[in-house]
């Protein structure tokens, strides 16, 4: 549900610098969403299509790069990439794990003419 | 010509620029705020009466509703004794800043110590808007089952407490403990922790406990 006001939060962005460099038209977004963001790219896809009708952006294409999770043990400092909902450290065992990667949701850049 | 524009903004800045004014509103008026997250039907409302129940004598006390429609929680919280302010999101599946922003310029903050913000019943969405409180509390309950932290990280990962609700119904469901604090510890490790009944009053004291600690640390009213 809340796809909506997210892809509104995308096309704001892109116009603020679409404007900014005087662009006619956008004709790409390029989009990081890590794995443990909620988000479903179709869904902003559909969004999309809609509120960008009529504006310098209609028609631009999203492109979505996902970046896996990646986490740190705190007791071994290993660094490695867990299995869907297991998070403990495979080597230690160790539950105090920190998220190094895998939260990011932001606009990467932006392609116009 | 095609030309590439960098960006490097985040989707929802706006919503964190808003929740850091919110922020800043709060400790100019010296109020700690605590935004209680649930799947609907998990107590939250009725921590928040039995919250009061305890504490109101020595805290004053507001409450910002979250609800898609009705009054029905500001009501319960209004009559339980808090000043109570009920946003109607009107379909929307959790708040954000920008409502909770509307809500704060109608509570005169000079007079609160304590703002408690009941998110809208959902697992999911409230996890990925900040609203400019100073913690988040996860009120998860026995009758949801012991799957939840495994099915619902986001939530889980996210939050500064966790009440247990409804621990009166322990005898009556299946519901391994281990398992579910095993899930909890996997992705919240050391999470402090309150397994409590609103019905029966089992663990409030506790909870009770924590809370007028998180309150006096932060305030010098």
């Amino acid at each position: 549900m809340h796809e909506l006001p997210v892809t509104e939060s995308i096309l704001e962005i892109a116009l603020r610098y679409a404007g900014d460099a005087q662009a006619n038209r956008i004709t790409d977004l390029y989009l990081v969403i890590g794995q443990l963001a909620t988000i479903v790219d179709d869904s902003i896809q559909f969004y999309w299509d809609i509120i960008a009708r009529d504006t310098i952006a209609e028609g631009a294409r999203l492109h979505f790069k996902r970046i896996p999770t990646q986490v740190k043990c705190q007791d071994c400092q290993l660094e490695y990439k867990p299995a869907e909902l297991e998070f403990t450290c495979p080597e230690c065992k160790s539950f105090r794990v920190q998220i190094v990667a895998g939260n990011e949701f932001y606009m990467d850049s932006i392609e116009v003419e | 010509m095609t030309q590439r524009v960098q960006v490097i903004e985040n989707i929802l800045s706006a919503n964190d620029q808003v929740a850091l004014e919110n922020r800043r509103l709060l400790e100019a008026a010296n109020v700690y705020a605590l935004n209680f997250m649930a799947s609907p039907g998990a107590g939250k409302t009725s921590l928040i009466e039995q919250t009061l129940k305890r504490i109101s004598s020595e805290l004053h006390i507001a409450v910002v509703d979250g609800d898609i429609a009705t009054s029905i929680d500001a009501d319960r919280a209004a009559a339980a004794g808090a000043l109570a302010i009920q946003i109607n999101t009107g379909g929307e599946c959790h708040l954000d800043a920008i409502m909770l922003k509307s809500a704060l310029s109608e509570l005169d903050l000079q007079g609160i110590d304590l703002l408690i913000v009941e998110n809208v019943g959902n697992l999911v969405c409230p996890a990925s808007f900040q609203l400019g409180t100073h913690q988040s509390v996860l009120i998860a309950s026995i009758p949801e089952g012991d799957d939840k932290p495994y099915k619902y990280p986001g939530m889980y990962r996210g939050v500064d407490a966790l009440v247990i609700n409804k621990t009166d119904l322990l005898p009556y469901i299946t519901f391994d403990m281990d398992y579910f604090r095993r899930g909890v510890e996997m992705l919240n490790p050391g999470l402090v922790t309150f397994p409590i009944s609103c019905k029966t009053g089992e663990g409030l004291d506790s909870w009770i406990a924590w809370l007028r600690i998180q309150v006096s640390s932060h305030s010098i009213k």
